[in-house]
């Protein structure tokens, strides 16, 4: 990474615009290619709306449990934290999707911690057959899970049961760094949990995202694996379509974010995404309410495809604001009206529905 | 310019465009209009189709557009056939743009599913207009199930690279019965004009409209190039010669003595 030069990026810039190699990728990732974020910020931009359009994906989380067996360093939901726990029943989750729903999301995100006692797969496969039934605004048009890793068959019978795409970060690729952080519970295997998106293809899943946690490890080191990650199902699970996501982590309950040793600028975020755009033209880039207001209003208009506004990352959090943990703090906390405005005036069409329950 | 007619019905524009990708209904409805399309298409996965307040649907003036639902996203011919039933339920209309595109990148469609699917539904009753790749023999054989038209592509949709399989169209021009609508890939006026003046019946616009930055008067530059393409093409255009064929032939004096 250090023997890139001025001229490898600017190569990098000329060969194929959305294409990937890991040459290009490496390139562009480089500290020299610091340099150049104005002339990758031009490109990617171009990128986005040519395959995208201008329009701007909206969806919410919905949380639907914080109890957990794994003992996860940074995540607020580690087994160990002593706090109120909470789960929802689906008639709950229902109710929260409806608070949703009522603001116009068609597009929902159920997450959950990893207890199979309280979140299993029949639990899923009720919610989602609530959460499609009807047509029209009542009904939801996409739902995407971000649970714990599930088998193959599970996803299949997920998928059957209307769950469209599922989100899973791989956390870190650095595995010495992984045993670091996952010290119990099922989450602790990294070759299990690497092998999870392509049982999610097997099964044909929609969306694939993926992702690593932001501040564990060198970030730059990270984005190539993940980028291999990518490539690789992108050949194999050709019917489904991979997005990624930029977790930066955050403090959360008995976490601060001080601990964590490879926090990146906002400079090298911006740089990571648009490398990666720049390699995959037709990825999806989702950004979580965990980046600010103003970061996120410029990355909108950059190379983002799919923005979440609102949420809560506590169960029960849209019924009743007030009560229990979240996984990490929300940092932009603004309304989904007031982010559609944003939306509005920065010449891109919020997008509410993208898919059909009828698929 | 002469009329289009596709499965019995006439049209005076021979521009199709597409509705996805703009920054707001509202442009997108003035873009409609600028273009003088008489067909519009809109994914029904974007849309409820059976709810006329839909922020799209809306905006589409059903008196002066043939709403054309598309099947956008589906990979199979299941679920094509399931999303045509259901708009056909909702809305009466029983036209449909197939598009079976397993492949969530490219968006190239699937000719085994197209075929598939396109049986089915033409057994049914729609009146179908499928999405393929410019194949002279799959477009021959969606001729052969009874397809109104056939819309193979110029290049991958969205790419705006113009008629990069055009050998291939021109022998599915020549060959076809049922009208050609060269779709996808057209990023230019120039490249609509070309494939009019190769004797395309339509073509279908949508993102170099869309993405425009001034998608109203591209819109514009459109419809004109489509006019000026088919107008050419009626025209009959001479073919390319290598020799030079002065416009006066300068030895003309000597036939005249």
């Amino acid at each position: 990474m250090s023997e890139v030069t001025s001229r490898d990026v600017e190569a990098a810039l000329a060969w194929r615009p959305g294409s990937y190699s890991q040459n290009k990728l490496l390139a562009l990732l480089s500290p020299v290619a610091e340099g150049y974020l104005e002339q990758m910020a031009v490109l990617a931009q171009q990128l986005t709306i040519q395959r995208f359009g201008r329009a701007m994906r909206l969806y919410a989380p919905v949380y639907l449990s914080s109890y957990c067996v794994n003992r996860c360093q940074y995540c607020g939901f580690n087994c160990d934290n002593r706090f109120t726990r909470a789960r929802l029943t689906v008639d709950q989750a229902v109710a929260e999707a409806r608070v949703l729903a009522s603001e116009g999301y068609r597009d929902v995100l159920l997450v959950s911690s990893e207890d199979r006692a309280h979140i299993d797969v029949a639990y899923l496969t009720e919610l989602a057959g609530r959460l499609k039934a009807g047509r029209g605004t009542e009904a939801f048009s996409f739902i995407g899970i971000e649970i714990y890793q599930m088998s193959a068959q599970e996803y299949a019978q997920l998928f059957a049961a209307g769950i469209d795409g599922v989100t899973l970060y791989q956390e870190t690729y650095d595995r010495q760094v992984y045993a670091r952080y996952h010290l119990g519970g099922p989450k602790a295997d990294y070759d299990t949990r690497l092998r999870a998106p392509d049982d999610m293809g097997q099964a044909g899943m929609r969306e694939i995202g993926l992702g690593v946690l932001l501040g564990l490890a060198d970030w730059r080191l990270e984005t190539l694996a993940l980028a291999e990650h990518a490539w690789h199902l992108m050949r194999r699970h050709w019917q489904s379509r991979v997005s990624f996501s930029f977790p930066r982590l955050r403090s959360a309950c008995g976490v601060s974010s001080s601990e964590f040793p490879y926090l990146l600028e906002d400079k090298n975020l911006v740089q990571m995404m648009l490398a990666l755009r720049l390699c995959f033209s037709d990825a999806g880039i989702v950004l979580s309410t965990r980046e600010p207001a103003s970061l996120r209003d410029r990355l909108m208009g950059l190379v983002v495809t799919r923005i979440s506004a609102g949420s809560r990352t506590s169960p029960g959090g849209y019924t009743d604001p007030a009560t229990h943990t979240g996984q990490f703090d929300v940092v932009d906390r603004r309304s989904p009206r007031e982010v559609v405005a944003v939306i509005r005036d920065k010449g891109f069409d919020p997008v509410w529905k993208d898919w059909d329950s009828a698929f | 310019m002469d009329k289009l007619t596709i499965a019995g019905r006439t049209f005076d524009s021979r521009l199709l465009v597409g509705t996805g990708k703009f920054s707001s209904p509202q442009v997108m409805a003035q873009a409609l209009v600028a273009s003088g399309a008489e067909i519009v298409t809109v994914a029904l996965r974007r849309v409820d189709i059976d709810n006329p307040a839909d922020d799209t649907l809306r905006e589409i003036d059903r008196e002066r557009f043939l709403l054309l639902p598309n099947t956008s996203g589906a990979r199979t011919a299941d679920e094509a056939v399931r999303l045509s039933r259901l708009a056909r339920a909702a809305t009466g209309i029983n036209w449909v743009k197939l598009e079976v595109t397993p492949d969530p990148y490219y968006l190239l469609p699937c000719p085994v599913e197209t075929l598939k699917a396109a049986e089915i539904l033409v057994k049914e009753g729609f009146v179908v207009l499928p999405y393929i790749n410019a194949d002279p023999i799959l477009a021959k054989r969606l001729q052969d199930v009874g397809t109104a038209t056939v819309m193979p592509l110029g290049s991958p949709i969205g790419s705006n690279q113009g008629l990069k399989t055009r050998a291939s169209l021109e022998i599915i021009v020549e060959q076809s019965t049922v009208p050609v609508v060269v779709d996808a890939g057209l990023g230019l006026p120039s490249h609509v004009a070309e494939a009019m003046e190769i004797g395309a019946d339509a073509v279908l616009v949508n993102t170099a409209i869309a993405t425009a930055g001034d998608p109203v008067e591209m819109a514009t530059a459109f419809r004109l190039a489509v006019e000026a393409g088919r107008r050419a093409y009626k025209a009959g255009p001479r073919a390319p010669t290598h020799s030079a064929e002065a416009s006066s032939p300068l030895t003309g004096f000597l036939r005249n003595s």
